[in-house]
């Protein structure tokens, strides 16, 4: 395949989508894309990590997020919070479609937890600086790899579609650790609320901030993109109002009921500290 | 050192590793100051472990207290290895994200709380999946904020090692302190072989493991700051010499442009072996 040919995936559709290829930053790095695009005619940088056949780490070729891509993310990140005055920060979009971060043992030796930390916490500070940021799950938002692309977000949206999932480890592995078959940890996810990988079992656990439905995730239409670009809209102005934590998830509706732990593991640990 | 001398040295030294959870967080603070927070006696456990069968522990693994570092505030929370590999569930991940947050309110209100994290854990709790990852997201959320005030040290002893997003978390602490029998990684041996096929990363070949992750390599490589013995006394006082002689600079997280540049001088096709990274990197702990 020619270096030149990106492989087709929902990150690179809906970046491609999203941003109409304005403001292109050349990264040097072909699986992550980087736009300093606009939303309602405002600034807003958009990131996706995507594919890349050429990729020079042979486990980070498939739009997993490898030491190349974390360290590019932290960079990225960290370039917008550094141009913005405190009085203008922009919102950054993670545009969020990654298989897994990277198995293997060159990333194992190179520190791939150091690199995926590092954009965990620029990410972390742009939040804290004021930067909104908004993750939006187009694809597979997996372990790791969400952890370093999304899941510091003030808020979180999701298209509502099949191939999107949210989970802490592939089901072959999940199954070999867990000592269950594939079978058995599909039976569970229908029963136990966390263990599911569907997106509708996300939501009710009270951690996204909208699902976007009715939408054409593969091959989205013009009316699509303006509707999702309308709830991204939504989400930056209510992350704004609100404080730059992860307090949100903590207090929609469904966080009440099914995080009920969190929410009171909170609640007497704050008695029992305040009660020195 | 003379023989002999070394066995009354092994004799006189407590082993951190063979400590349980409780008994790691009492030892790293001044003596008689632990105060636990969320005991096993108030009841809070998984309420996701008993609907599959397994007995919930009463402190869900987590163990959290105040007390002080050299007459100073600290929070410690401690993770029990021994329970479910020392995973990060619902509640064991609350009660650690939520101590953060309190310690950092805390900070903002003129009265520091510096943190100390005994990290021995395989990562998220699959039983709890994705709130065990939503909690370590949260873990990472409260590491930063609070790091901006106080020093928060992160301890690796053995022998589970610190994986999967809590290694993340082990990443972003201002300083970490680690034995030779402890491993740092991001992927656990035995999921990268099942991701990557054997040829790849045979699990079972400790040596190799350990010439990849173990504590003494990632000190080598500056990814981690402090090297100590399995000696209690020993990585209490490395505690205290953290608190007390804070890393200068940007945390390794934050350094950027220097693990890019690292990252850049290596031919992915041919890459160095452990040894070599070391003569590759060598350049110091931090600038």
């Amino acid at each position: 395949m020619n270096a030149q040919t990106p492989v087709p995936s929902r990150g690179g559709t809906w970046f491609q989508a999203l941003t109409g290829g304005a403001g292109a930053v050349e990264t040097g790095l072909a699986s992550v894309r980087v736009a300093d695009s606009t939303l309602e005619g405002r600034p807003a940088c958009f990131i996706a990590v995507v594919p890349d056949l050429q990729n020079r780490f042979p486990r980070a070729r498939s739009g997993e997020v490898g030491l190349d891509e974390a360290w590019m993310l932290a960079l990225q990140v960290r370039r917008v919070i550094a141009t913005d005055r405190d009085d203008e920060r922009r919102p950054i979009i993670a545009v969020v479609d990654v298989a897994s971060q990277a198995y293997g043992w060159r990333e194992e030796m190179l520190g791939i937890h150091l690199a995926c930390a590092a954009a965990v916490d620029a990410y972390a500070t742009a939040r804290l600086a004021g930067h909104p940021v908004i993750a939006l799950l187009v694809g597979k938002a997996m372990s790791g790899a969400f952890l370093a692309h999304g899941y510091q977000a003030n808020r979180i949206l999701a298209l509502d579609s099949p191939e999107v999932l949210v989970h802490a480890m592939s089901k072959q592995s999940a199954a070999r650790v867990t000592r269950r078959s594939v079978a058995e940890l599909e039976q569970l996810g229908r029963q136990i609320v966390p263990m599911a990988y569907d997106i509708h079992s996300f939501a009710r656990l009270g951690l996204l901030h909208k699902i976007i439905a009715g939408i054409d995730a593969d091959t989205p239409s013009s009316d699509d993109i303006e509707r999702v670009r309308a709830e991204l809209i939504g989400a930056i102005a209510d992350a704004r109002l609100g404080p730059p934590d992860l307090s949100s998830r903590l207090r929609s509706p469904e966080a009440l009921q099914t995080r009920a732990a969190s929410v009171e593991v909170r609640r007497r640990l704050a008695e029992q500290w305040d009660g020195a | 050192m003379t023989a002999e001398r070394n066995e009354q040295g092994l004799l006189a030294r407590q082993s951190f590793i063979e400590m349980r959870a409780r008994e790691r967080a009492f030892s790293v603070l001044d003596p008689g100051s632990f105060r636990e927070l969320l005991g096993p006696f108030e009841g809070i456990k998984s309420p996701w472990l008993p609907l599959q069968g397994i007995v919930a522990q009463a402190d869900d693994g987590a163990v959290l207290g105040l007390g002080t570092v050299d007459g100073r505030h600290a929070l410690v929370a401690a993770i029990e290895s021994a329970y479910q590999g020392g995973s990060m569930g619902e509640v064991s991940g609350a009660k650690i994200a939520a101590a953060l947050e309190l310690a950092r309110r805390d900070c903002e209100r003129g009265r520091p709380v510096l943190a100390v994290l005994l990290l021995e854990t395989g990562g998220v709790r699959l039983q709890e999946a994705n709130l065990g990852l939503a909690a370590i997201a949260e873990v990472h959320a409260g590491i930063i904020a609070l790091r901006q005030y106080v020093p928060v040290i992160g301890v690796i002893a053995g022998m589970v090692g610190c994986f999967g997003g809590m290694s993340l978390a082990a990443a972003l602490c201002s300083s970490l302190i680690v034995t030779r029998q402890a491993r740092l990684g991001m992927n656990g041996p035995e999921v990268t072989e099942q991701e990557a096929g054997i040829s790849e990363l045979d699990a079972s070949d400790r040596a190799l493991i350990w010439s990849l992750m173990g504590g003494e390599q990632r000190c080598a490589l500056g990814m981690a700051d402090t090297l100590v013995d399995d000696d209690a006394a020993a990585i209490a006082q490395a505690v205290r010499d953290a608190v007390a002689f804070p890393a200068k600079g940007a945390e390794r997280s934050r350094q950027v442009e220097r693990y890019r540049a690292r990252l850049a001088a290596i031919d992915a096709r041919r890459p160095p072996d452990p040894h070599a990274l070391r003569n590759l990197w060598q350049e110091g702990i931090r600038e």
